[in-house]
């Protein structure tokens, strides 16, 4: 089950130059459906606010792959997505294992996935790669046991 | 161009203002305002799902009519071998062929001629592996008007070839201009077709400047007169040998027919216009890189399933299987190294680039787009969310967007009017029980005084 909800903060008058949308998602255990979902209902509203193709194109991709890897690795989690107009933040926290090792876990090809994940097709190590490759800014916190937070940043120049 | 011509319009007559289409339309191009649906020019990409939906027949397809044929001096029919799929009975392409030159043409020109030139440029380009996977089909118009219009990153990784038809029609008229000497502007070249997107995209090409199809017909307009010549036709009479394809070039007249025309690496042939777009998406986050080729059609079954196919899709992909079969080991007409010349000239490669055109933006100012987007959330909360489109936009989310643009107004809701009158009911009571202080009573003074 998920929840695709739009809301908005402006939390003062101040800010009425600086509007700020918000996507929430709610992302349960083996939900597989939701990346996709998300990633697309995502897209759409990016291109509805005029973004660059190029720039839509990484964050569907991030989303994705962020979405993927609370669905493979934690039970529970979820992802916000917060745009504003010179930068979208994709956030993912969940309540799963933890990464021990965030370098390992950067590389190419890396996997800690289970058998049965890697058996539907999902689950190559190229996740956390391919989020890297798309974002301009990426923070991982993680705690063995407790769950993960993922940060990517992705900067709307004029040109993107 | 002022405005953009589309194939797709509408029986105003007809109309009767049901919402079927609104529904189905996947770029959400269809309002109902004043009991008659209206098509929204710049979204519209004339897939024809609203032709198939409509219970009253109120979309058509418009295309050129035989009256365009006496504006030239040598005409030629280019039928798709989706048009053989048509016919029940008979059996033979040649036969076919040859009744067009009964009804009003001199010449005949098979697009699945074009269709394999085009298969075999494909597979020397993807073994050159100078192209980003998958690369995909240019042959759809629809499925590229949808791209422009959702998928505006993947346009550059469509297909740079010609498609099959303008590549037929350029090689019928070259053909005609140098076995009889007729000059080229005299020639006219007629797609005989069951697509509406392929009309739209006569009149406005895409990867080209202007096409060298002079008009599309629709082929329910020489069916008939085709069906008479072949009966009357049955004994046996000359043949002037117009059957040139082979069951290659054939077989793209149904999906798959492309991918496996190819017979290079991977490919996946995907079709219907709904998981065309789920497919778009999956590719856009960049899977599927292991493919090759994409076929998209947007179309169930391929082209055999045409909005203006008279034959169910399916019985047609039957008919022209057994065409493709029939046809298979003829020998080509173009041999391999004339293929391999137009490949190395570069003849048939696009001209232009297929822009991308952003219809969907609320804003050109990201910041403004954004408050809009608030108010666009804020009004979608608002509506009853059964997206039962009795307001005439497709779904509630739809309206909000559309209250947004300054096309509807929030009491087009029912359920919103509904509020309304309530609100306006309470008050009238309120107002009904009240009495003015003439006749009413006076509560500060005594009774009966």
């Amino acid at each position: 089950m998920y929840e695709g909800r739009y809301s908005m903060n402006r939390p003062d008058k101040e800010s009425e130059s600086k509007p700020q949308l918000k996507l929430e998602f709610k992302i349960g255990e083996k939900d597989f459906s939701v990346a996709g979902d998300a990633a697309s209902k995502v897209k759409k509203t990016l291109q509805q606010l005029g973004l660059k193709p190029e720039a839509v194109r990484n964050i569907a991709i991030i989303v994705y792959e962020a979405v993927m890897n609370v669905i493979i690795h934690a039970n529970y989690g979820q992802l916000k997505v917060i745009i504003v107009p010179d930068k979208v933040v994709v956030l993912t926290e969940d309540t799963g294992m933890g990464i021990p090792d965030i370098e390992l876990a950067m590389k190419e090809g890396y996997s800690t996935a289970p058998l049965e994940i890697r058996e539907m097709g999902f689950g190559a190590g190229m996740g956390l790669p391919n989020i890297k490759q798309c974002s301009h800014k990426l923070n991982i916190k993680s705690q063995v046991g407790v769950g993960t937070v993922l940060e990517a940043i992705v900067y709307l120049s004029s040109k993107n | 161009m002022s405005s953009y011509f589309h194939s797709i319009t509408l029986d105003y007559e007809k109309c009767t203002g049901c919402t079927n289409c609104i529904k189905r339309c996947p770029t959400e191009a269809i309002r109902v305002h004043g009991g008659k649906a209206k098509i929204i020019g710049e979204r519209c990409i004339d897939c024809g799902e609203c032709i198939r939906v409509c219970p009253y027949n109120a979309k058509i397809a418009v295309t050129d009519t035989l009256d365009k044929l006496s504006e030239f001096k040598y005409k030629i029919a280019l039928p798709g071998p989706t048009f053989y799929a048509q016919f029940k009975e008979e059996k033979n392409v040649e036969n076919i062929l040859d009744a067009f030159l009964n009804i009003g043409f001199d010449d005949v020109f098979e697009v699945a001629l074009g269709e394999e030139v085009v298969s075999f440029m494909t597979r020397h380009y993807l073994s050159t592996n100078k192209y980003k996977k998958p690369l995909i089909s240019s042959y759809c118009p629809a499925v590229l008007r949808l791209m422009q219009i959702k998928f505006p990153d993947l346009l550059s990784q469509v297909s740079p070839f010609m498609t099959p038809r303008e590549i037929a029609a350029r090689l019928a008229k070259e053909d005609v201009v140098k076995r009889k000497g007729i000059s080229y502007k005299d020639i006219g070249v007629f797609a005989i077709s069951l697509c509406p997107a392929k009309v739209t995209e006569m009149k406005q090409p895409m990867g080209i400047k202007t096409s060298a199809v002079d008009g599309v017909i629709n082929m329910s307009l020489v069916y008939k007169d085709i069906l008479k010549q072949l009966t009357k036709n049955h004994k046996k009479e000359k043949g002037k040998n117009l059957q040139k394809a082979t069951g290659i070039g054939m077989s793209w007249g149904y999906v798959t027919g492309e991918a496996k025309a190819l017979n290079y690496g991977s490919a996946l042939a995907v079709c219907g216009i709904h998981n065309v777009v789920s497919l778009l998406e999956e590719i856009e986050r960049g899977e599927l890189k292991d493919i090759d080729f994409l076929e998209v059609r947007a179309c169930t079954g391929g082209c055999v399933g045409g909005p203006l196919s008279i034959q169910n899709p399916f019985i047609g992909r039957v008919k022209l299987k057994y065409l493709v079969e029939k046809y298979r080991s003829k020998t080509p007409y173009y041999q391999e190294k004339e293929m391999l010349d137009f490949y190395q000239q570069g003849r048939f490669i696009s001209t232009e680039s297929i822009l991308p055109r952003p219809v969907m933006v609320l804003d050109d100012n990201v910041s403004k787009a954004l408050h809009k987007m608030e108010r666009l959330d804020k009004i979608t909360n608002e509506l009853p969310g059964l997206d039962c489109g009795a307001c005439g936009s497709p779904s509630c989310r739809a309206l909000a967007e559309d209250i947004i643009r300054g096309l509807a107004v929030e009491t087009d809701c029912i359920f919103k009017l509904r509020e309304r009158v309530q609100t306006l009911a309470k008050e009238v009571l309120d107002l009904a029980r009240k009495m003015p202080p003439a006749k009413g009573d006076d509560p500060s003074k005594e009774k009966g005084r």
